[in-house]
């Protein structure tokens, strides 16, 4: 039982962070309807930032937190404002294939700078606390209540701020929006800009909480919370939140109680099957096809 | 009877689409469905077509069971359609858009397809032939080789027809034919809809919003409205009936 | 204009004249073929070229046969697979265990056709399964089942300790030779070729175009769909084996995603829907890598930059839905014409 507990809370912590740059693809495709492969590259770049802020300026947590936030937000700005703002108009795919592009190029420019794996200073002070044989770590409760905060945070811009219509709104249809005076381009850039900060921020925490880094960190994580963000429903902000949990829930569950190799086959199976019964993911709609 | 649907009833969701539809439709017919935007005319050809499965009812053609049938295969029966915003297959020519519609008359199977060998040439070469011969008819076999998307519209709409045609039906349904046609090209595509049928010994469905059209040609009328059958009968007792009137042309305050 | 524009433009269109002449004129693709096969068995035998550039061009020939494979699904019938790794996967352990543990060593090197011929049909039976999912989704949930899938087959891999598990299997035989190399390239263009030409063919091209109006216009989707899977998945196994044979070592590592985002470079590069670009793009992938060894890192960096530019100068890539004229049947060129001079179309054999 209270390994069960121990291992739950494991399960929030890495679902925290899943579910923070699965929000970033979600947003994305929302508004772009453009899977945004670079995104796990930008979370990688996030945990750089982390990594060089900490070392050489030697801040504590909560700067070195905003300015990876607010460093990789400009980057993703610029890099839709460059790469993927002139393909527009271009077939859907060769945008997705610039993305694939983009990531690969923060990949290697990383690994130009540091060939070689780099450890993170920690940056909190290691407390513990054992409640009831359950062991938990200041670390861990600040990834899950920071990442709550973050997300709920989103949630009201998005539901709430006049940017957030505009989002919601460009969402469901593109053309018509810009003809009511909404600024597109400012809308869609402030969309990156939220998005990969948010990504950034899951790196920051990631590098706290596994402090070894490398230029291909974002791959494997990158894809997993795509798939969370598909699980909940692709373009819809509360269904990544949701897909992110179960991901991360299903992966240390599986750890827990299997040989930790299995966690990949059966995440992936799971996600299979739940596209079988749920085509769409779990909150997602299917947008009618008029014939 | 050629086809025959029983109370066909669609939701989507909780939305009722298409509600207690009936038609019994002889052979060589060329009946009207008119309604205002929404009334569920475009839906009841999807769920003949096999888009969309009727949530309730049957659709019999020529006796065979069409409602749980693909769209390929009740196509295959003799049922072909257009669409009410064209759509070809607009990166292909002229001569493909036709052939595609052939898939299943095309009796090679796919080794000889990779290889080459077998029936693929004279299978081939008779479906080319029959392609060509169809676009002569249509007068477009000049056009063989464009792309479809390089057609001006009037002849995209020809070609739609002719795509349609190629399945080789005994059922066409025309979806708004005469969208974004000028009311003076009316008449003519009046007489190319009479010259099709006898040309091909066609019935039809016909889905229009231009009066003119459905009053010119049509023998007979379903109106409906939110789904449901409001109206049937000639075209002259359509024009006079009350609902109809109320319905269809007491808001949009057209003209009929 | 001055005379040396006039010039250089004269000389320009004589070099385009001449080259479209030898474009136009098919009878060298059997002669080209046949010394291209000679070729191949001449250049290892007498060492014709150094032993690195040999390998090179078997990695060149093993990647069109990827890309023309991926670009099948991907560019002719406009989805977006993006777990070619995983067939190639399931192709190259089948290979690798045929030739190391089911047939008697001193037969290998006889057996290896078959060997190839059933690790395409290992990765051809997988793709079968994978092509169900595709009835009912499509576009970027389609993508995320063949990603899953891709990681489903490493990990599976990685967890059956019989066949080497995470540590793969060293020491396979070298049995990939220039001469099989250019055999199986140019079968697999020339079925591909062929297929895309055919009725099937124009039934994959009309799901991308409009997959509604393709099933409405009596299109077996399903069919369609089923076929172009299992035979791209065909090749991509046959790829596999080749590769394995090449390699000589293999491990789950080898097929990750990364080497799906790979062949999906190649398509993109060279163009979808267009063999010729994914000859291209597979050629200039392969050896750009190659010729980019010394810049070390910084290679890494070029590759990226240029597909970038290249997808917002040419977002279809090199080629992007145009053929060279030698993959395109003259066939319906020549019935056309003559149909217009009301003449007899012969049959279609004339290919």
């Amino acid at each position: 039982m209270i390994y069960i507990l121990q291992q739950s809370l494991n399960a929030l912590q890495l679902g925290s962070i899943y579910a923070l740059i699965a929000l970033g693809y979600t947003m994305v495709y929302g508004i772009l309807t453009m899977i945004n492969f670079a995104h796990g590259d930008l979370f990688m770049v996030g945990a750089f930032f982390c990594f060089i802020v900490a070392t050489f300026f030697k801040l504590p947590f909560i700067p070195t937190l905003l300015i990876s936030m607010i460093g990789v937000g400009l980057l993703g700005v610029t890099i839709e404002r460059v790469a993927y703002r002139p393909l527009r108009q271009a077939p859907r795919v060769s945008a997705v294939i610039t993305a694939l592009g983009v990531g690969i190029l923060l990949e290697s420019v990383m690994l130009v700078i540091y060939p070689y794996p780099q450890s993170v200073p920690t940056l909190l002070p290691n407390i513990t606390w054992t409640i009831g044989g359950v062991t938990i770590s200041l670390l861990q409760i600040i990834i899950i209540l920071l990442s709550l905060g973050l997300m709920l945070l989103l949630d009201f811009i998005v539901r709430r701020t006049m940017v957030g219509m505009a989002m919601r709104a460009i969402s469901w249809d593109k053309s018509v929006v810009p003809l009511l005076g909404v600024p597109l381009n400012l809308v869609i850039s402030a969309t990156f800009a939220l998005g990969t900060s948010l990504g950034a921020a899951a790196g920051v925490m990631y590098s706290q909480a596994f402090p070894v880094i490398d230029p291909y960190m974002g791959v494997l994580i990158g894809w997993k919370a795509f798939i969370s963000a598909v699980v909940g429903g692709i373009g819809n902000i509360r269904g990544a939140m949701i897909g992110g949990f179960i991901l991360g829930g299903v992966e240390i569950m599986v750890a827990a109680f299997m040989p930790s190799t299995y966690r990949d086959f059966v995440a992936f199976t799971l996600l299979l099957i739940l596209l079988i019964f749920r085509p769409y993911g779990i909150l997602g709609q299917p947008r009618p096809q008029k014939v | 009877m050629l086809l025959q649907a029983k109370s066909v009833t669609h939701y989507f969701g909780g939305l009722c689409a298409v509600s207690d539809f009936n038609l019994d439709l002889e052979e060589g017919e060329l009946v009207g469905i008119i309604g205002p935007n929404g009334a569920g005319k475009t839906t009841v050809f999807n769920l003949i077509t096999g888009v969309y499965r009727a949530t309730q009812g049957s659709i019999r053609f020529r006796d065979v069971e069409l409602v749980g049938k693909r769209p390929n295969e009740i196509t295959a029966l003799g049922i072909a359609r257009t669409f009410q915003n064209i759509r070809l297959f607009k990166e292909l020519t002229v001569l493909d858009n036709v052939r595609i519609a052939a898939y299943n008359q095309m009796q090679y199977s796919p080794v000889e397809a990779l290889f080459q060998i077998g029936r693929y040439s004279s299978e081939e070469k008779r479906i080319l032939n029959n392609a060509m011969e169809l676009l002569e008819v249509f007068k477009m076999d000049s056009y063989a080789d464009e792309l479809s998307k390089n057609l001006p519209y009037g002849l995209q709409r020809r070609l739609e027809i002719a795509r349609a045609m190629a399945t080789r039906p005994k059922l066409l349904l025309l979806d708004e034919p005469a969208a974004g046609i000028n009311p003076n090209e009316i008449k003519q595509l009046m007489e190319f809809i009479q010259w099709i049928r006898q040309q091909f010994d066609l019935t039809i469905i016909l889905i229009e919003h231009q009066m003119r059209l459905v009053m010119g040609i049509c023998e007979r009328l379903k109106v409906l409205d939110f789904g449901a059958t409001i109206a049937e009968g000639l075209p002259l007792e359509i024009q006079n009936n009350p609902k109809v009137l109320e319905a269809y042309l007491g808001e949009e305050g057209g003209e009929l | 204009m001055d005379a040396q524009t006039v010039e250089k433009r004269n000389w320009r269109s004589r070099i385009g004249q001449r080259w479209d002449a030898i474009a136009e004129n098919r009878r060298i693709l059997p002669v080209l073929l046949v010394v291209g096969f000679l070729l191949s068995f001449a250049i290892p035998q007498f060492t014709l070229i150094n032993p690195y550039y040999q390998l090179i061009i078997m990695y060149v020939g093993i990647n069109i046969i990827l890309a023309t494979s991926l670009n099948l699904i991907n560019g002719y019938m406009g989805e977006f697979s993006v777990g070619h790794a995983g067939f190639m996967a399931v192709g190259a352990y089948t290979a690798a265990l045929l030739t190391m543990k089911v047939f008697p060593s001193n037969l290998v090197g006889y057996l290896f056709p078959l060997t190839i011929l059933i690790a395409g049909s290992a990765a051809a039976l997988v793709g079968l399964v994978v092509a169900i999912p595709s009835f009912k989704t499509r576009g970027d949930y389609l993508a995320i089942v063949t990603l899953a899938f891709n990681m489903i087959v490493k990990s599976v891999i990685e967890n059956i300790e019989a066949i080497g598990g995470p540590r793969g299997i060293p020491g396979i035989d070298r049995l990939t030779t220039m001469p099989w190399v250019f055999f199986w390239t140019v079968l697999a263009v020339w079925c591909m070729r062929n297929f895309i030409y055919s009725n099937f063919g124009r039934g994959v091209l009309s799901i991308r175009e409009d997959e509604i109006a393709s099933d409405l216009m009596s299109v077996n989707t399903r069919q369609v769909k089923l076929l172009a899977f299992v035979i791209s998945s065909f090749f991509a196994g046959v790829a596999g084996g080749l590769f394995a044979h090449l390699l000589q070592f293999i491990s789950p590592r080898v097929f990750d995603i990364l080497k799906s985002t790979d062949i999906l470079i190649m398509v993109y590069l060279g163009g979808i829907g267009s063999i010729a670009g994914s000859i291209l793009g597979a050629t200039i992938f392969t050896v750009l890598l190659e010729a980019l060894r010394p810049l070390g890192y910084y290679r890494m960096i070029l590759m990226p930059l240029l597909l970038i530019f290249l997808m917002l100068y040419r977002p279809r890539g090199i080629m992007g839905l145009r053929e060279f004229r030698w993959f395109i049947p003259s066939y319906e060129q020549i019935a056309i014409r003559l149909w217009r001079q009301k003449k007899e179309v012969p049959d279609a054999s004339a290919g």
